[in-house]
């Protein structure tokens, strides 16, 4: 018994500390740069400084919905997509506040944020968000009834 | 304060383990529909056209996808056994592309041994199905070309081999 305790605060470190860094491997985003979608929605909806929103995934489903006011700049995954999002906010300030987002596919799977993130990062930026998509755009925002346009 | 960090840790571990076993097969959110699928004619990957309603009497698993998706890629070769398995029973599976451009399509169906037809999908055709707004979601279709199901993320291969064959058997 006393050997098991004398154990215990290692034990309980060691499964801390793989929990912590499972938690954290599994997202693309560190949790830090994050945005959830009810978040933005109230930023959007108030009379704060809205962010400017780059959609960086798939173009197919930008044209089918996307946030009202957001621009499409991806694929994030290719270097063209990336080269894409750097022309466009290569101008701006790099206090700016910008919000990325994708929602192709279920968050721990999305290959678009993190390429799009680090991207602005390295140029950078240092008021970037990345939206929170769990499972997918449609999902997440959409079947929320949060506002929504289609098109170019 | 030790049972504090006992109970933090055990769920994360709880989560991570169950994130992890299932790989990248979400839990599939079905919606079971009885409205008749939109039809719609798209190029094929190797040229030439499919209509969808060109496949009334088969059994019909409409897969929207892209090659850049992992849940997709992962189910691919699900599909491919199950064409082989079923397609002499009247089962067809159509690959909708919704990917950008051909090329990398083409690549990742000889990569993957493809042996069902793939088009390239367009907006128009995700709004029809309700909107494509994540990948992948598959449909199922039966016979008279109604949607049976939706099946939103990759499901366990079993889940459309049950349905598959249920669709199978009416006639």
């Amino acid at each position: 018994m006393k050997t098991a305790m004398r154990f215990t605060p290692l034990i309980l470190f060691t499964v801390c500390l793989i929990s912590t860094q499972a938690i954290a491997q599994w997202s693309p985003v560190a949790p830090g740069r994050l945005i959830n979608p009810e978040d933005l929605v109230k930023i959007l909806q108030s009379s704060k400084e809205k962010p400017l929103m780059f959609q960086v995934g798939s173009h197919m489903l930008f044209l089918q919905a996307h946030i009202p006011g957001s621009e499409y700049a991806g694929p994030a995954v290719n270097e063209s997509g990336l080269q894409q999002l750097r022309k466009r906010v290569e101008s701006l300030p790099r206090n700016k506040f910008i919000v990325l987002y994708c929602g192709c596919c279920p968050w721990n799977h999305c290959p678009n944020v993190k390429p799009a993130d680090d991207a602005l990062h390295a140029m950078g930026f240092t008021n970037v968000k990345v939206l929170y998509v769990a499972d997918n755009f449609g999902a997440n925002w959409v079947d929320k009834g949060y506002p929504t346009t289609k098109g170019d | 304060m030790i049972i504090v960090l006992i109970a933090a840790a055990a769920v994360g571990v709880g989560v991570y383990s169950y994130r992890h076993s299932q790989g990248s097969r979400t839990d599939s959110a079905v919606a079971k529909q009885h409205r008749p699928a939109p039809d719609f004619n798209l190029p094929l990957i190797d040229g030439g056209q499919l209509r969808l309603s060109s496949y009334r009497g088969k059994v019909v698993l409409l897969d929207f996808w892209a090659t850049w998706c992992v849940p997709c890629r992962e189910e691919t070769p699900h599909f491919v056994a199950l064409q082989q398995k079923y397609g002499g029973e009247g089962l067809q599976i159509i690959g909708v592309s919704m990917d950008d451009s051909t090329d990398p399509v083409r690549t990742f169906y000889q990569q993957f041994h493809i042996n069902y037809p793939v088009v390239m999908g367009t907006a128009d055709v995700g709004s029809a199905y309700g909107g494509v707004l994540g990948l992948p979601i598959a449909f199922l279709i039966d016979r008279e070309g109604r949607i049976y199901a939706k099946h939103i993320g990759a499901p366990d291969a079993a889940v459309f081999d049950k349905d598959i064959t249920a669709l199978l058997q009416t006639r």
